[in-house]
């Protein structure tokens, strides 16, 4: 599946996204946050206060202990600026 | 509507074509957002980043639930992204209804829910370089007005 990362985070990572395969234990949303800030301290210090990130699965804002079964598509979204 | 693109619009004509396929409404709230420039702290361009496919979903959300909670007649809403110049028009969010306040609250429920979740991030473009403009709290305060 693809993780897309957005404008200041998708700076800090210095890409726009990911493509991964998270092992069959990661279940939720929040699991496979975990997940990729474990394996990349990049990711980690700009998501220090996760609290602030609304996450996607196929283009829909979703609650963090969503399960990620069916998902192609996630995002981590910064907190948004529009209007 | 929900219209999320590059291209430039005309709110009048927006308004205008809108207002005409509704004959019941009595009355319709226009709301456009600008891209400004402070005379003390100068920008020369608003830039939107943007994540189309999310943003039509979520526009699309919400304004399907301000037309249910407020009985409106139609709703449309116009947001672009790219880099737009001070004066240039960012976005727009029409409402009609039968009566008057279901327009005005209508409106305001729509521009306090696409604030805090449409995927939009603005940066602006300064002499000194580019910097992102950040969420501000009074915006989710602004939104969770509507669940109390």
């Amino acid at each position: 599946m693809k993780v897309l990362y957005f404008a200041w985070l998708r700076e800090r990572l210095n890409r726009a996204s990911d493509e991964i395969t998270p092992p069959s234990e990661i279940v939720t949303l929040n699991d496979l946050v975990a997940w990729l800030r474990a394996r990349d301290e990049a990711l980690d210090l700009a998501m220090e206060n996760p609290a602030i990130f609304k996450l996607s699965i196929n283009a829909r804002i979703v609650p963090g202990d969503t399960p990620i079964a069916g998902a192609t598509e996630i995002a981590i979204l910064p907190p948004m600026t529009g209007g | 509507m929900i219209l999320v693109s590059k291209s430039p619009f005309d709110p009048g004509a927006e308004a205008n074509r809108l207002q005409a396929a509704h004959t019941e409404a009595g009355a319709m709230v226009t709301f456009t957002g600008l891209v400004r420039s402070h005379p003390d702290d100068p920008i020369t361009a608003l830039i939107l980043e943007c994540y189309e496919d999310l943003a039509r979903n979520e526009l699309a959300a919400i304004r399907d639930a301000a037309m249910a909670r407020f009985g409106l007649i139609d709703a449309a809403i116009i947001h672009r992204h790219g880099r737009l110049v001070p004066g240039e028009t960012i976005m727009m969010v029409m409402t009609l209804a039968p009566h008057r306040q279901a327009a005005f609250d209508g409106a305001q429920f729509l521009m306090d829910y696409l604030k805090t979740d449409a995927p939009f991030w603005k940066q602006e473009e300064t002499a000194a370089g580019l910097r992102w403009v950040e969420a501000k709290a009074e915006d989710g305060d602004a939104k969770n007005r509507w669940s109390r």
